[in-house]
Formats: C-alpha cells, sequence, structure tokens
C-alpha cells in the first residue's frame, strides 16, 4: 500500500509559481504570439459584429430553433456521454486485459478522425442501406435524417473526451480508497457509488462539460449523417454557415454566441477540474 | 479457530505460513520489501496467491480453486495512511462499514458515535477528514476499521506516519482495542511489536526469518533483522568449542545456555554496550577482539554509537572524541566471552 502515486499533481492546486521561471526571455515573446493566434481572430468576430442589429439577428426564428436544437442536442448526447463514457472509462482504468490499449487507442479515435468521416461511418451503420439500418427500418425505427442522427453523431465525437478526462481523474486518484471501501465490506456496486464516483466527480464533471463544448460545435458529422433541416437537424454550427451565404451579418452575430458560450463552458471546465485536486 | 495462511506469490518470492489463535495479535517484522504488505494483501483479498490457502475462523477465504472477494472476508485494512474518505463527514467515515452492511442511516451513525468514543474522538465527528491533524486522522480511521468487526483486523505501520508527540498516545489507545482481538501488525518498530503483539513473525526475503512469542524473539533473536531492532550484535558462524567462528573466519568467544556440539550454525549476539573501542590491538587481552573499520558514527545525547558494517559498539562521546573517530578508521572492538551469548541456529 506504500509507495503509491499520491492523490493529484500538487502542481495543478498551486498554481504558477511566483519566484524564479528559468525560462529565456525569447520563449514569452513566441508565447504571446502563439496566444495572439487565439485570440486575435475571437477580437476580429467581436470587431465585425453589426451591433445595432445584433438583437434581431441572434432572435429571429431560425436562429433561435437552431440555438433551442443546439442546447438539447447537446444535453442529450452529453447524458449518453456519461452513461456510455463512464463505464468505458473505469473498465480502462481499473482493470486489466488483452489488447486494452489498443482498445483505448480504438475509443479515441473519434478525436483524431476527419467529423465528415465519422458521419459517413455512422450513415452505413444506421442508415436506411446501413449495417443495423435495415434491421431498425423493419422496426419502424428510421435514424438517419433525424433529430435523433443529430444526437447520436455528437456522441460518437463528444464521448473520446468524457472517456479521456474521466480515465485520467480514475488513474490521478488511485485505487486505494476503493481497496480500504472493499475491506471495510463495501459489495463493489456500493464502492463504485459511495466511493469512487464520488471521488472523481469533478473529473466527471469537466469530462461532462467537455463532452457538452464538442457536441455543441459538432459540424461535419452531422450534416452527413443527420443533414440541415431546419428544427429537425438543422443545429447553431449549420445554421451559421447557411447563414454565410445570404446574410453574413447574422453568421457573424451566432458566431459571437457560440463564442460566449464556448467561454462559459470551458470557464466552467476550468473551475470544476481545479477542484478536482484538494 | 483463528488464523491460517500458508500461500506463495512467485513474482514477489513470496512463501509464507503462519498461524494465530483467535484473539492473539501477531507483530510482523522484517525490511522494506520483505513481504509485509504482500502478506497483508493477501489476508485482505486485494492480491491473488499462486498457491496456498487461508482460512479464518473455520471459513475458508481462498485455496487453489476459491476465493472469496475482500468485502465477504471479514479482515479490515487498516492502512498506514488513514485514507479517510474526503467527501464524507467524520461520522459518516465510521458510519461506513455499518451502513454497507445494510443497517438503516440512524443506526449505522449510533454505532459510528460509539466507536468514536472507543478511540476518544467523539469531538471530532461532524468535521471533514480535511481539518484533522495526522494523529486524529489515525484515531478515526481505527474507529472506522473497528465499526465493520472484523474477525481479523490487518494494521500496516500503524504508527509510521505518526509524529512523535501523538504517538504514545496513539500506541495506548491501539493496545487497548487491540486486546482480545485478532490482528496483524506490520511494523519496523520494536515498541510497537513489544506494546501491542502477542507473538512476532520476522519476515526475511519473503520467507519466515523467525516466529514465536514477542520476548522469546526480542531476547533471544535468530536473524539479523531481529537483533538489529532490539539494537543488538548478531554474527552468525559455526559453533566452535566455547564460541564460534564467523564467515570471514573469525573467532568468537562466548558463552551458551546450553551446551552446543561444535560445527553447527550458531550466532553469537552482544550489546553495542558491552563494546569497548582501542585504537590499537590490545595487548594480552582475555577478550574478543575484532579490527574493524568505522563506517558511521550516529551521537545520541552523552552516547555515540559506533557501527562498523553489521556490528556496533556504544560509548560516551568523550572516548569518542579521544578516539578521534571519523568514517573510515581502523580500530579494534572488544567485548568479554560472558557478555557474548551463543544460540544455535
Amino acid at each position: 500500500m506504500t509507495g503509491t502515486a499520491p492523490l493529484a499533481a500538487p502542481d495543478r492546486v498551486r498554481g504558477p509559481r511566483a519566484g524564479f521561471s528559468g525560462l529565456p526571455l525569447w520563449l514569452f515573446v513566441v508565447a504571446a504570439l502563439g496566444a495572439l493566434f487565439i485570440l486575435l481572430p475571437l477580437a476580429a468576430i467581436v470587431v465585425r459584429v453589426d451591433w445595432t442589429r445584433f438583437p434581431e439577428l441572434v432572435t429571429s426564428e431560425s436562429s433561435i430553433a437552431a440555438l433551442k436544437l443546439s442546447l438539447t442536442t447537446s444535453a442529450a448526447a452529453t447524458t449518453l456521454c456519461i452513461l456510455a463514457g463512464t463505464p468505458m472509462a473505469l473498465v480502462l482504468a481499473r482493470s486489466a486485459f488483452p489488447g486494452q490499449q489498443v482498445l483505448r487507442a480504438l475509443v479515441l479515435l473519434p478525436l483524431v478522425l476527419p467529423p465528415v468521416v465519422g458521419g459517413i461511418a455512422l450513415l452505413y451503420t444506421f442508415g436506411r442501406q446501413g449495417l443495423l439500418g435495415g434491421t431498425l427500418s423493419t422496426l419502424g425505427v428510421d435514424i438517419a435524417f433525424s433529430t435523433t442522427a443529430v444526437v447520436l453523431a455528437q456522441t460518437f465525437v463528444a464521448l473520446p473526451f468524457l472517456v479521456l478526462s474521466l480515465e485520467g481523474a480514475l488513474r490521478s486518484a488511485g485505487g486505494r480508497y476503493e481497496a480500504v471501501a472493499a475491506t471495510l465490506g463495501a459489495s463493489p456496486t456500493t464502492v463504485l457509488r459511495r466511493v469512487t464516483i464520488p471521488l472523481v466527480l469533478p473529473g466527471l464533471l469537466s469530462g461532462a462539460v467537455l463532452s457538452f463544448a464538442r457536441a455543441l460545435g459538432e459540424f461535419g458529422a452531422t450534416l452527413t449523417f443527420a443533414g440541415s433541416l431546419q428544427g429537425v437537424t438543422r443545429t447553431l454550427p449549420l445554421e451559421i454557415y447557411l447563414q454565410r451565404e445570404t446574410d453574413p451579418d447574422a453568421a457573424v452575430a451566432l458566431s459571437l454566441v457560440l463564442v460566449a458560450v464556448a467561454v462559459l463552458v470551458v470557464a466552467l471546465a476550468h473551475r470544476s477540474s481545479g477542484s478536482a485536486v484538494r | 479457530m483463528g488464523f491460517a495462511l500458508e500461500a506463495a506469490v512467485h513474482a514477489r518470492r513470496f512463501d509464507v505460513a503462519l498461524s494465530m489463535d483467535d484473539g492473539e495479535t501477531l507483530a510482523v517484522l522484517g525490511a522494506n520489501g520483505a513481504g509485509k504488505s504482500t502478506l497483508l494483501a493477501l489476508a485482505a483479498g486485494l492480491l491473488r496467491a499462486d498457491s496456498g490457502s487461508a482460512e479464518l475462523d473455520g471459513r475458508n477465504l481462498f485455496g487453489p480453486r476459491s476465493f472469496l472477494p475482500p468485502h465477504r472476508r471479514g479482515v479490515c485494512l487498516l492502512p498506514q495512511e488513514p485514507l479517510l474518505f474526503p467527501h464524507l463527514s467524520v461520522l459518516d467515515n465510521v458510519a461506513f462499514a455499518p451502513r454497507s452492511a445494510g443497517e438503516s442511516r440512524a443506526a449505522s451513525r449510533a454505532s459510528a458515535l460509539q466507536w468514536l468514543a472507543e478511540v476518544e474522538a467523539s469531538e471530532l465527528a461532524d468535521k471533514r477528514p480535511g481539518q484533522l491533524s495526522g494523529g486524529q486522522a489515525h484515531r478515526v480511521a481505527v474507529a472506522r476499521a473497528l465499526a465493520a468487526r472484523p474477525s481479523l483486523l490487518l494494521l500496516d505501520e500503524p504508527l509510521a506516519a505518526i509524529d512523535a508527540a501523538a504517538a504514545p498516545g496513539l500506541r495506548r489507545m491501539l493496545r487497548r482495542v487491540l486486546a482480545g482481538r485478532s490482528a496483524v501488525i506490520v511494523t519496523h518498530d520494536l515498541l510497537d511489536a513489544l506494546i501491542l503483539a502477542d507473538t512476532v513473525m520476522v519476515l526475511q526475503e519473503g520467507r519466515v526469518a523467525e516466529a514465536g512469542s514477542t520476548q522469546s524473539v526480542l531476547e533471544r533473536p535468530r536473524s539479523s533483522f531481529a537483533a538489529g531492532l532490539a539494537g543488538l550484535n548478531f554474527v552468525p558462524g559455526t559453533s566452535v568449542p566455547l564460541g564460534l567462528v564467523d564467515a570471514a573466519g573469525r573467532r568468537l568467544e562466548a558463552v551458551s545456555e546450553t551446551p552446543l556440539p561444535a560445527g553447527v550454525p550458531a550466532a553469537a549476539v552482544f550489546s553495542p554496550r558491552a563494546v569497548s573501542v582501542f585504537p590499537a590491538a590490545p595487548a594480552g587481552s582475555p577478550r574478543n577482539v575484532l579490527r574493524v573499520a568505522v563506517t558511521d558514527l550516529e551521537p545520541h545525547g552523552e552516547f555515540v554509537t559506533v557501527r562498523a558494517g553489521h556490528l556496533s559498539a556504544e560509548i560516551s562521546t568523550s572516548a569518542a572524541a579521544e578516539l578521534d573517530l571519523v568514517p573510515g578508521s581502523e580500530v579494534w572492538f572488544t567485548v568479554k566471552a560472558t557478555a557474548v551469548t551463543l544460540f544455535p541456529l
């Protein structure tokens, strides 16, 4: 029981350290350029927004429908991610079996896969001509080009974010509390419910927030697998892309809305991962 | 009844058998890596043995074709660090085991309060684990373990992480709650073994080096680890008339309680206080004379422990200053034959 990893990396708790950094000066310049590269385009949106028309643009019927659809489908996708991702993270972090490394790599594949490819893969799984499509069709279930398809596409791309951050939290927490709980007479299910999940709750929350953010921004897989039908499958990113052709001002205004939501989400994720370590 | 285990774990070169009576407390001593933690993990069910079996109060814990999971064993592990669940209050930590056993929230909290009183920590009930000192957290961890009403309690270095000021109180508390309870205590500390345990087992490289009543092991240590714990010098060798010859061919005269035939494995044990240190070979001495190189000097108070490899001498600080000792100095250790006890191995 001795010599195991500490519960969490203490560096993250204390934040930036004061005093000698040991970094060369030019490094700060390059780092500043990198930061600028991210911040400048965001500023460009803010500058480009037509503030007099802004309220009207973001409250148009199609905008509201898209925003509503985005929020509800992302929430549903996040729920699916938690339900499917938590057991996966637990199995990957706490058990050992042959092929585990390969499985982990495959689970994380959607992170690096182009979303369009993910959409095509989903289409040939759940689409009418897909692997399961025929079976589902005879059951009267038609998934492709429905709101369900949007949720599935978002879940597909967002799941790795939850698995990754929860697995990290589980690994840094270690299994020592669970071992003690088991010798105190708690069954594996009780240990999971009363010890493991509460201990990694901050990691689970930050993973859920990241998944939500990824689902909210999902475009390629959604367009391929679900299409772009107003009120049914046209989420905010699809609406922005469509508006760009006809009304660039509306596209910019909606983009700012997404930026604001993203900033909020990142702030939330940062807070919950900050409190993960005590 | 009681606890019996015999198990081998090949990857850790571990092969140990032990048995304990009901209500007996066993101290397991040994250096780091000797297999103490492996023993606890096997008993608790956190590690599977390659072969062997264990029984607790007539129940089979594991065997060639059986394995009882940790939560069904009635074996509770008290780790070196308290590992109180940080998201639960002290009271709910102690109530964890009764609650897991299916008691109602109210009943489990009531029994948790009793156990907190038992370890003199009632006033901590409403605190969070993060607000406790090391000693307080340890008391709560003991209460939490006792609340599980284990048939066997395992304590991993119970006082190692406790500061010196809090240790005596905790040791007294442990002595009280362990009386009449079946427990295995892994420890480095001789005092823990003396005060808390009825019997002692010394592990060395995954094997039982010796076992017996605490007093007999400490008075007549057979393994270098137990002798080192007791602060005694331990020289293994082969018996000759009136003494032994060690592996380096040095002859030590010694007295033995029972006459030993020549040529059997034996050990000479003597206290560092019985050793005198000389800068040159003392002429015509009737004593045992050992030429050694000083490896280390440990001052404590008015005395200095002069270490030379496995041997040590305790001399006054002024004598050490007079001898001008530094690590590397060549000196002669002398000890009277009557101060050396010879044991068969």
